[in-house]
């Protein structure tokens, strides 16, 4: 099962290595991590994206996570209402026959291009990953040149309509 | 030892102004350091002229490895951080096995590695390696000095993380020119980390659960593992056991939490374990694990693992409930102070009378057992008079195979901090090195080295070390000219093809003891062993004793890999 894994972490040299190393050594698949400032000086936000066989392995993830010293909160935000986001940059092939059937494509996903030459256009965009899968397939038969995506990055809405967050620890 | 915020003492020809190693050594006074295991070299050389006016005892081993084991010995008898210095590159990767020893066996460690000055950190120059990212996974935090100024902080942050919480190693890496850099005294520094906070109390409700759960079980049984040594609960485990009469089974590093002659202890758990120990595991309905982290080689096939129980699990650190072992009741606490509330919360105790007695029959009927009748000498009957010629009152170190199991199996631990072993990541070479630190943690207590003779030479060296600080150190080695656990294995899962594990030829242990001018007895007949023990075992000088055992003896019972507890194998002679 696929698990979005939220931390705070004090932005301290080698906390991203301790991160990561924690997922390899204990054998865990990441699918993606992203990494950057948050609202506090000196915290980082790590959002992960990760594949666990169950539950019971997704939380001792999380209790590995917040046992290491830098991280100061761990939440698996996938079972909350959460906003979501990925975004995606994909040079594709383009001829000026192809261009505007390209476009009529990008406008329902609101993408947007953001360079153009003579053989190729760069389209940026920006969603969960699910629809920027979708869009990735759409677009592939045209001929994808390169293609770099963020990984998600996540946090709960203001408003949680379900249960509350899962408690991570058991204190 | 300096007072408050002293300055260290600068000797009068020495007019330098105060550095980062002077912040270092400062700190480490102010930690009530009395010993460092180091060894010296490029990157280090300026803390090493301070150390050269230090009160501080330093004691020289002979490779690194020895030097960091010896840590983890005195700090498993202390309980206090063993501190080692090592130089950059070689000296730091010489102390890999040690960190990832004491990380497996939450050993409070604070170890200082050299590093290449911060100009040339990243372009492979002399001796550099990258420490951090080679020791991240095997310490429980790590830091690389950036600024002197940062130094009493730092340490200060390593000395707490490594002895509070779940107890494990703390590296600190200081480049070069940063333990040579002008710095200024300071006052007591402040530690700021708010992402650790160990859970100490216990939750309410939790306990009120577990001491319902106690009085409704039928067939209840504790396990105490090595948190119980850590927490310093002792008493409190006893005084729990007593009042609500529960039997209590030990982990192999768990051993001396609580007494072995107390009728309530039914002995040590595990692949090496005892049949009425894993029985009562295998069959009870209620598990109550203090402290111990569900390793593989004590619960077997977790498939068949305690099937009946319930269990409750009191740790301090979180991830360890529920890893292994489905959790009903999670306590995440110090044991010591969970224990005291349990014994505050005066439950009712069980009614267990059958459980009791069944224990009690399987204690009859199936104790360890081996051939007395030998004339060989049996390396049982060799740790029986050990135990009796040390009265049960050493401290007993050993390295890593079947003497290991024979030492756990046979000396019955009546008190804490008797015992000092490599669990987790069963380090061979770690018994010699380690008996030195023990001897300097308890200087008066007799310490016996319990070696094989494959790892004794893993780390001969610190005969020097012993010679040198004159220690009296016993040092057994229950020599079979075989890495004996191996040829065990091989003999029952690989049709006796011993693949490399008999040795043809081997020094003379006694000559080489006497090289280091340590006096080295050979003995290899029963009556010898008995005759000779224990005046060697009981003098004040340090002693090698190569004791010649049957050769072909393998520790029972076992239990085979992928099997379950109650699949012991060799139970009855
Ligand atoms: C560093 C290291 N290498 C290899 C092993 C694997 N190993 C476990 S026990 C053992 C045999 C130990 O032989 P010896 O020290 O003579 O003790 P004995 O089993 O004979 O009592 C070996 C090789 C290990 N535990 N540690
Ligand atoms: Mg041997």
């Amino acid at each position: 099962m696929r698990r979005i894994i939220c931390l705070t972490v004090m932005n301290r040299p080698g906390v991203l290595n301790r991160v990561t190393n924690l997922f390899s050594k204990r054998n865990y698949n990441i699918e993606s991590i992203s990494v950057g400032h948050s609202e506090l000086e000196g915290m980082s936000r790590i959002t992960c994206v990760i594949h666990v066989e169950d539950e019971k392995a997704s939380e001792q993830i999380t209790k590995q996570l917040n046992k290491q010293i830098d991280v100061i909160k761990v939440t698996d935000i996938t079972d909350q209402s959460i906003v979501a986001r990925e975004l995606a940059l994909i040079k594709v092939q383009s001829t000026p026959q192809t261009r505007n059937e390209l476009y009529s494509l990008i406008e329902p996903f609101r993408a947007s291009v953001i360079d153009v030459s003579k053989e190729s256009m760069v389209i940026q965009i920006t969603g969960e990953s699910e629809k920027i899968e979708a869009f990735i397939e759409l677009i592939s038969p045209y001929g994808i040149k390169e293609l770099a995506r963020t990984g998600t990055t996540a946090f709960p809405r203001g408003t949680q309509r379900s249960a509350p967050p899962k408690q991570v620890s058991i204190l | 030892m300096l007072q408050g915020a002293a300055l260290p003492e600068v000797k009068a020809e020495n007019t330098r102004s105060i550095t980062g190693s002077d912040l270092l050594l400062d700190a480490l006074e102010r930690e009530g350091v009395e010993v460092i295991f180091g060894y010296p070299g490029g990157a280090v050389l300026p803390i090493y002229d301070k150390i050269y006016s230090s009160k501080i005892l330093h004691v020289l081993p002979r490779h690194e490895q020895g030097g960091i084991h010896a840590a983890e010995g005195y700090a498993r008898i202390s309980g206090k951080p063993g501190v080692v210095i090592a130089t950059s590159g070689p000296g730091a990767t010489n102390i890999v096995t040690g960190l990832a020893d004491a990380m497996m066996d939450s050993l409070p460690l604070v170890v200082f590695t050299g590093q290449v000055a911060t100009g040339v950190i990243g372009t492979d120059a002399f001796q550099e390696a990258d420490v951090l990212g080679i020791t991240t996974p095997i310490t429980k935090y790590n830091y690389q000095v950036r600024k002197a100024e940062d130094i009493p902080k730092i340490v200060k942050e390593a000395f707490y993380i490594a002895s509070s919480g779940r107890p494990g190693p703390v590296l600190i890496d200081i480049p070069k020119d940063i333990a040579a850099a002008p710095a200024e005294m300071q006052e007591e520094a402040e530690i700021h980390l708010p992402g650790y906070q160990p859970t100490k109390h216990p939750n309410y409700l939790q306990i009120r659960k577990l001491i319902e759960a106690v009085s409704k079980a039928k067939k209840p049984v504790i396990l105490a593992g090595a948190g119980v040594l850590h927490a310093k609960a002792m008493h409190a485990l006893k005084a729990y056991a007593e009042q609500q009469k529960l039997p209590v089974i030990h982990t192999l590093l768990g051993l001396g939490g609580f007494p072995a002659e107390h009728p309530l202890f039914i002995g040590m758990a595990g692949m090496h374990g005892c049949y009425t120990a894993n029985m009562a595991l295998s069959q009870c309905d209620l598990l109550i694990n203090i402290g111990a982290r569900f390793d593989d080689r004590l619960t077997g096939n977790l498939k068949h693992f305690a099937p009946h129980a319930s269990v409750a699990h009191i740790d301090i650190d979180p991830a360890e409930i529920g890893k292994n072992v489905e959790t009903l009741i999670p306590i995440v606490a110090d044991a010591k102070e969970a224990l005291q509330e349990l014994v505050n919360g005066e439950g009712k105790p069980p009614v267990h009378d059958e459980w009791m007695k069944q224990l009690e029959e399987w204690q009859e009927e199936f104790p360890y057992h081996y051939d007395q009748t030998s004339l060989e000498v049996k390396p049982q009957k060799a740790m029986e008079l050990i135990h009796s010629f040390t009265n049960g009152e050493a401290i007993v170190v050993t390295d890593v195979g079947q003497h290991q199991m024979w030492a756990a199996q046979y000396y019955r631990f009546n008190e804490a901090n008797r015992w000092v072993t490599s669990g987790g990541l069963g380090t061979m070479g770690f018994g010699l090195p380690a008996s030195i630190g023990a001897q300097l943690a308890d200087p008066k207590r007799n310490v016996i080295a319990v070696l094989g003779d494959g790892g004794f030479q893993m780390c001969t060296q610190e005969l020097a070390v012993i010679r040198e600080m004159n220690l009296p150190i016993k040092i057994v080695v229950l020599n079979n000219q075989a890495l004996g656990m191996v040829r065990q294995w091989q003999e029952i899962f690989y049709d006796s093809r011993f693949s490399h594990s008999k040795f043809s030829s081997q020094p003379s242990f006694v000559k080489l003891a006497e090289a280091y001018d340590i006096k080295g007895v050979l003995i290899d007949t029963k009556e010898q062993a008995e005759n000779e023990l224990k005046h060697l075992l009981t003098c004040n000088e340090p002693v090698l004793i190569d004791l010649r055992i049957d050769p072909n003896e393998n520790v029972f019972p076992m239990i085979a890999p992928g099997k379950g507890l109650h699949e012991m194998e060799g139970v009855k002679p």
